[in-house]
């Protein structure tokens, strides 16, 4: 046994309202750059939809992620080294511009500094790849609440496997938002797929990461990834990824996107999992199993056993206390709520949701029945057959089984609490017909739905020993060497050393605050905000009396 | 032999050398970061597809022909049963193909990179003076074989060419080789040399990234935090307690 912590994220999808401020917190504090306009660390999508890149869960076409050999072996699906190297001079697998969208920006100029005139002006849409002036065809989300999904939804790769009709049917009765980060797999294939060694798993948390100075742009990366979640800058010609906000994480913040979620439904914390066995449970046979595989290969971090390897491993103790108080192991291993997105993509993820039950409570009560009734409700998920297909082909591989018992566990907190707050009565048959106990669900609606701060994010800081390698605690004055400081090196704004991300955001606070007029107005960046305290300037207007 | 000689045949390559190997280390101290192909592929694919790997393999040829042409000395080639109509032939029939899948793939690139908005924007000034030199590097060298062994009786350059370049290796040169040596393999011979001196500085370098670690290392690369990987170089005097053997050992695996 070879114990291992990963920092992971857990995301209930039934608190989504898609409002998109954790797409847009991200980009500010981290691709708001040039070379990474189209890219999104963290995106929403509404599904059904192709999402962002389109149709990017068709692994026929892409073929990123693993697959199982006859022998029982898993191989990259795009071919192992050999067919990498043998297609090095030009990857027949990458996603190309248009595949995202091109980026754009508006002629402001023109609205600001128009003259009087007969007519109003017009700011027009300005391709960043070229300058020139473009029709806007397509972005991260532009099928946003079904929008024009009549034509677009049937190329939903999840809705291909279903009968047209059924699509049609589908758009009635069903829309969720799902908003995706870097999954941090344990068996990661963009990892696997770098040529140069790159990119890599760090050992104390888990996050994948992308060594800025080893990256040597062969892409192979992007393609290897069959969630899209690695890009290529073209600018500098580097892959980058979401990081996980390490810098944030590292002393004890959670990432951007969490903490600026308006819905609260994102969930932080350690899981503790056996290395040795991660190999061997990405292969199992049958891709229904990979679910319980992967379940499998997570320890449990009260097991005296579990802890003393651990400890041996060299696992800090606060880091094993903050694993035993995670949240994440909660809903994954006690109540086995969250579900992974695609497993069988054999990758085993570890950003975890929690299926939506609302739109079958929309269902029960649009016919008129009580929405909260278990018996309505169980019904509903044993009928519901077409929204329950399709969960099952996001996050089990297609087994329907395990969303069921998920939703009927939402859906038994919902009657039970309903019981409590109307009638103090605890109806235990209630819990145990999905064979939990009041207690058990009692604990449930405090983690779901009163979703404390503190109990949402359980991080363990990165040691004080370590603190002098931590970017986040660098201050800007003690950063030295490179061209970073200011201006670019010699070869363009891709060359020289990398600049600390500390330090960069200093930077890029202090220009915005400095600045007579802002570049581009409204923005904002949050990452060195924690919460508390004066908000960054600009995150709201100034007041009137100013 | 004139100064001249002197120059163009000793000088000129000894100094290009000397930039070559500095410049490649200064880049990769200094510019670890900006180290990449620089790949275009995303704004374009079509042209790419069939330009790139043309041009790549094409010149992984030349590269194979000019180091049996140059480097191995005609003799040890007869000792193994190549004498010099056989490899003449090889050497045009294969050379020729080679030049041809490398320019037809060139040609492609230029053509994308002028006509493609978003790669001519990508280009930057070090790139049009690189493709300058390896254009005309390429051109006349094209030239001297089509002039002298395609349409001409056959130039024997292996006794000229190749030994004078041998004796720059040994640090014994000997210019008069190449005094009399035709004006087109002199110009190409030139060419290659400015290239060479400018070849650090361009994104050639990619060419020494060349994946080979992939063959060999586990598919999942773990890596730890405190390896001392972190891009902030620890100030001078502010050095964590250790031993002068941890010391050391930590430097290293900063590098």
């Amino acid at each position: 046994m070879k114990v291992m912590a990963q920092m992971s994220m857990v995301m209930n999808l039934d608190k989504c309202i898609g409002c998109h401020t954790c797409s847009v917190t991200c980009k500010q504090a981290w691709t708001n750059r040039t070379g990474v306009e189209y890219v999104w660390f963290n995106n929403v999508e509404t599904r059904p939809g192709i999402g962002y890149p389109r149709g990017y869960e068709d692994q026929e076409k892409w073929k990123g992620g693993w697959e199982r050999t006859k022998r029982g072996r898993l191989k990259l699906k795009a071919g192992g080294r050999f067919s990498k190297i043998a297609h090095i001079f030009s990857n027949p697998k990458l996603p190309e511009i248009q595949d995202y969208y091109e980026p754009w920006t508006y002629e402001y100029d023109m609205l600001l500094n128009s003259p009087a005139s007969a007519n109003i002006p017009v700011a027009k849409p300005k391709s960043l790849l070229t300058g020139d002036d473009m029709a806007i065809k397509w972005s991260a989300n532009w099928d946003d609440n079904l929008g024009g999904s009549q034509e677009t939804a049937s190329a939903d790769p999840i809705l291909q496997h279903m009968s047209e009709h059924v699509a049609m049917e589908f758009e009635q009765t069903f829309m969720f938002y799902l908003p995706r980060i870097c999954e941090h797999c344990l068996n990661p294939s963009c990892v696997a797929s770098c040529p140069s060694g790159a990119m890599y798993k760090r050992v104390e948390d888990g996050i994948v990461l992308v060594d800025q100075d080893a990256c040597r742009g062969w892409r192979m990366c992007v393609s290897g990834c069959p969630y899209k979640k690695v890009y290529f800058n073209h600018k500098t010609g580097k892959a980058e990824k979401c990081t996980l906000c390490y810098p944030r994480l590292e002393v004890g913040l959670p990432t951007v996107c969490s903490e600026t979620c308006v819905g609260r439904l994102r969930y932080l914390g350690l899981v503790l999992y056996d290395a040795d066995r991660v190999a061997a449970a990405a292969s199992v046979e049958n891709e229904h199993d990979l679910l319980e595989a992967q379940r499998d290969v997570f320890l449990d971090p009260h097991d005296p056993a579990v802890i003393a390897a651990a400890r041996a491993e060299g696992i800090p103790e606060d880091w094993i206390d903050a694993a035993q108080r995670s949240p994440i192991h909660k809903l994954i291993q006690e109540y086995r709520v969250a579900l992974p997105l695609h497993p069988e993509y054999r990758t085993m993820p570890m950003v975890w949701y929690i299926p939506p039950l609302s739109p079958v409570v929309d269902v029960v009560a649009d016919s008129g029945a009580d929405g909260e009734d278990v018996r309505n409700l169980f019904a509903a998920i044993d009928k519901l057959r077409i929204p329950m297909e399709y969960l099952a082909g996001l996050f089990t591989a297609g087994d329907v089984d395990p969303v069921a018992r998920s939703l009927k566990r939402l859906a038994a907190m919902r009657s039970y609490m309903r019981d409590v707050n109307l009638s103090e009565t605890r109806n235990e048959h209630i819990a145990e017909a999905v064979d939990m106990t009041g207690a058990k669900i009692e604990e449930m609606y405090r983690l779901l739905a009163i979703a404390k701060y503190d109990d949402r994010y359980v991080i363990p800081t990165a040691h004080v020993e370590q603190a002098r390698e931590l970017e986040e605690i660098a201050c800007s004055l003690d950063y030295e060497g490179g061209p970073g400081m200011g201006g670019a090196g010699p070869f363009g704004s891709s060359s020289g050393q990398p600049v600390p991300v500390a330090v960069e955001n200093f930077h890029v606070l202090k220009n915005r605050q400095t600045a007579d007029r802002p570049s581009t107005p409204g923005r904002v960046n949050l990452l060195n905000w924690d919460g508390n305290g004066t908000p960054p300037t600009g995150m709201f207007p100034p007041k009137s009396s100013e | 032999m004139s100064p001249l000689d002197v120059l163009l045949w000793v000088a000129f390559p000894y100094a290009a050398f000397a930039v070559f190997v500095l410049g490649h280390i200064w880049r990769y101290r200094y510019d670890k970061f900006g180290w990449t192909t620089r790949s275009s592929q995303t704004y374009e694919n079509r042209l790419l597809r069939w330009g790139s790997p043309m041009f790549h393999l094409g010149i992984l040829f030349v590269l194979a022909g000019h180091v049996v042409g140059l480097l191995i000395p005609a003799e040890w080639l007869e000792a193994i049963g190549v004498d010099e109509h056989i490899y003449h032939i090889g050497a045009t029939v294969l050379g020729s193909a080679a030049a041809l899948l490398t320019i037809a793939g060139l040609i492609i690139l230029i053509y994308r990179r002028r006509s493609i908005g978003p790669v001519f924007l990508a280009t930057t000034r070090m790139d049009k003076t690189m493709y300058v030199f390896l254009g005309a590097t390429i051109l006349f060298g094209t030239v001297a074989t089509v002039m002298y062994q395609v349409l001409g009786p056959g130039y024997e350059y292996r006794g000229t060419v190749s030994p004078w370049l041998r004796s720059l290796i040994f640090l014994q040169p000997e210019p008069e080789l190449m005094a009399g040596v035709p004006l087109a393999f002199q110009l190409h011979v030139l060419c290659a040399t400015a290239l060479f001196a400018l070849w650090p500085f361009t994104r050639l370098v990619h060419v020494f990234s060349a994946p080979v670690g992939y063959f060999f290392r586990p598919y999942i690369v773990y890596r730890s935090r405190d390896a001392g990987r972190s891009n902030r170089p620890t100030r001078r005097g502010w050095e964590p307690v250790a031993t002068p053997q941890d010391a050391k050992k930590a430097a290293k695996a900063r590098r």
